[in-house]
């Protein structure tokens, strides 16, 4: 297991390393760098920067060394003093422009990770345990749409029914006469009912997807001879399922952590950019737009560090629970 | 043997003995019949296929023809008898034209159709001059007003008073081309990198192994959004399709990497490779040769299933304006158009794109699903 770990660790270094020379490509790639579009920024205002601040600042970003220099003072800043670099949109540094959003991002895709789990497994179950049933047949044909349709479009299609139906949008995360409250009953009561359309539109994808694999997992479990064995001697049906299939079927819960966790904030950009959430999203997209590269290379960083992180986790955890996937990395 | 060959005499041709001679194309096609649904998506695709050709005969109106006399106009319908003019019935194709009304205080313009005014429908109409493939030079339309000035928007107009079928037509071919030139591209890498990793195997392998985890590692959708953005805005419509087909292809040829170096690997030891090489052909002929086409069919199914996401992707790029940007039509860029909810709430047709790449993704779903059982006939 320290073997196993050990491994992960260090590979987990060596993506985190990947990751980091990618996002510095990403935030490199815009012609003109930081500090000039800064400057331009300032003229158009009519208050120019001296050539000292301009000097102090190209010192500061290392923009005047070759890509080598300027990625290791850039790297460097952000491991040493968490110094992301400024965001030229919002005239602040990144950190803080991020920092105050992270925790509702971090907590829609960790409630929405939840309910997605507490939905898939019941379902997937039913539908593996009932195969070829009506239920099951509905079940897939959900499945195929919920991967086929775009979460954008589930967003917009939720939209035009609640505009059509209620008259209004449910956007943001509290309505105005809560959002200022401290935290009672009547605010938890607000914010879920805010909270359940961005759930139903980042969820949707990940519910099909989970369904699937445990579908087929356990189908495939189902068939093995242990179970046809343990069926003969005579074990209870729901006793025989409880006891190994239903384990095996349980690993996809686990492994999910890794790929649910990206997809659920891709989500929250698109939903965030409809709803208006206080999330990482919609800064995210801003910041594409106007090229703030700083500001958009340290959300990408983030997410990316965050999904690594949970691609660790999950694996730590599945090692834990299967020793074969342990005893497979090791030969 | 016999009871086999009654069982199914009358239903399947490969009862009496055909099967047995049948060349293995033929097995995968009458395997691949059984599925209905994938036959029936493969049908759907084909006709995909036809609209992304002659996008320009069967759009009854140019890519850039606006109409400011009919924004967001609702769609019409099509109807073949006219009995609304009193003088019984009037055969001949055609739609109803629009009387409009605007609202005194939110001055906002609303469409109704008007049985009264009849719009001639027909087929090879006269209408905008194209090119057809680039080359041909004609004006004809599969289908248009007979009159081409007036109103004939079957499914509607968008907010810029464009008719919303032919932009759909045109959007076809732009997603649905990014889809499968991007796979087409993915997968030249994907085999090639994976053919070389499964069939050296050794150090050569570990080394392609390791990068293709690097790339998995990366989260693919904010890489998408990060190399996306990192475009200049003021590039050409057609570099910015190229360069964005790319982009997906780039991060989605892992995957297929992957399943191509698992065959290799499978593969290395079968008898027919060692005879192969024992035969002095070169590493790249017993490649691509004699392992590769063992398993072209898997490879399709491979193909079919990948392309939704990379459409899927496509879409949601150009929706959120980091993919293609008009004047260049996509699906996403279209649906762009329905994100406003004040705009969305009294034009639901402006959905209809979104319609449209629903069925494509599991036209290719299906299709993919029915290769991947039929792709190995020898199997059962």
């Amino acid at each position: 297991m320290v073997k196993y770990l050990g491994r992960r660790a260090l590979y987990m270094a060596a993506t985190l390393l990947a990751i980091s020379l990618v996002v510095f490509v990403i935030i490199s790639l815009p012609p003109g760098d930081f500090v000039t579009a800064l400057r331009a920024k300032y003229s158009v205002m009519g208050q120019g920067l001296t050539e000292t601040d301009v000097q102090a600042l190209r010192v500061r970003y290392g923009l005047d060394g070759n890509l080598l220099q300027q990625y290791w003072s850039w790297i460097t800043q952000i491991i040493l003093h968490g110094d992301l670099g400024m965001s030229f949109e919002h005239s602040k540094p990144v950190a803080d422009v991020i920092g105050p959003r992270l925790g509702a991002t971090l907590g829609i895709s960790l409630i929405t990770l939840l309910m997605t789990w507490a939905l898939a497994f019941p379902i997937g179950v039913y539908s593996a345990v009932k195969q070829h049933s009506i239920g099951d047949y509905a079940v897939t044909t959900i499945g195929f749409l919920g991967l086929a349709v775009p979460n954008f479009l589930i967003a917009l299609i939720f939209i035009y029914f609640s505009v059509t139906w209620f008259g209004s949008v449910p956007s943001g995360l509290c309505s105005p006469e809560w959002c200022e409250a401290s935290w009672n009953l009547g605010k938890l009561l607000d914010l879920l009912g805010h909270l359940w359309v961005p759930m139903i539109v980042i969820g949707t994808a990940g519910v099909a997807g989970l369904v699937r694999i445990i579908r087929n997992n356990l189908l495939d479990e189902l068939r093995r001879p242990y179970v046809t064995a343990a069926r003969a001697r005579g074990v209870p049906e729901r006793r025989l399922l409880r006891r190994y299939p239903l384990r095996v079927a349980l690993n996809p819960f686990v492994s999910t952590i890794g790929w649910v966790l990206p997809l659920l904030l891709v989500g929250d950009i698109v939903v965030g950019q409809i709803l208006s959430l206080p999330t990482l999203g919609p800064i995210l997209l801003g910041a594409l737009k106007a090229q703030d590269m700083y500001l958009a290379g340290s959300i990408i960083m983030v997410l990316s560090v965050v999904t690594v992180l949970g691609t660790l986790i999950s694996d730590l955890l599945l090692g834990w629970l299967d020793p074969r996937i342990r005893l497979g990395h090791q030969r | 043997m016999t009871l086999k060959a009654t069982d199914g005499a009358a239903v399947e041709p490969e009862a009496d003995g055909a099967r047995a001679t049948a060349s293995q194309r033929r097995l995968v096609w009458w395997a691949f019949k059984k599925h209905r649904l994938a036959l029936i998506s493969a049908w759907l695709l084909i006709a995909m296929l036809v609209v992304i050709l002659l996008t320009e005969f069967i759009a009854p109106f140019g890519s850039r023809h606006r109409d400011s006399a009919y924004t967001t106009a609702p769609p019409q319908v099509l109807k073949i008898v006219d009995t609304d003019g009193g003088d019984g019935w009037q055969w001949g194709l055609h739609v109803d034209g629009y009387v409009s009304e605007q609202d005194p205080r939110s001055l906002r313009i609303t469409y109704e159709a008007d049985p009264d005014d009849r719009v001639d429908v027909g087929f090879f109409v006269k209408g905008e001059e194209y090119e057809l493939f680039g080359l041909i030079p004609w004006d004809r339309h599969l289908i248009g007003p007979e009159d081409p000035d007036d109103p004939m928007y079957l499914l509607g107009t968008t907010t810029d008073g464009q008719d919303l079928f032919s932009q759909l037509v045109y959007a076809t071919r732009v997603s649905a081309s990014v889809g499968i030139i991007g796979v087409l591209l993915a997968f030249a890498l994907g085999i090639v990198l994976g053919a070389i990793s499964g069939y050296f195997g050794g150090w050569i392998d570990n080394v392609i192994q390791r990068l293709i985890e690097l790339f998995m590692a990366v989260p693919s959708i904010p890489l998408w959004l990060g190399l996306a953005a990192a475009l200049p805005a003021q590039m050409g419509p057609v570099t910015r399709y190229f360069i964005i087909t790319t982009i997906l292809a780039l991060v989605a040829w892992t995957g297929l990497a992957r399943e191509v170096r698992g065959r290799f690997l499978a593969m290395r030891g079968e008898e027919f490779v060692t005879s192969a090489m024992l035969d002095g052909s070169s590493h790249r002929r017993v490649m691509f040769r004699h392992m590769l086409p063992s398993f072209s069919s898997h490879i399709i199914a491979a193909l079919s299933l990948s392309i939704p996401s990379m459409i899927l992707a496509e879409t949601a790029l150009s929706w959120l304006g980091l993919g293609l940007r008009p004047p260049a039509v996509s699906w996403g860029v279209q649906l762009q158009d329905a994100s406003k909810w004040s705009v969305l709430s009294n034009a639901p047709w402006l959905l209809i794109p979104g319609l449209v790449v629903v069925i494509v993704v599991l036209a290719f779903n299906f299709v993919g699903d029915g290769m991947r059982d039929a792709a190995d006939p020898y199997k059962h």
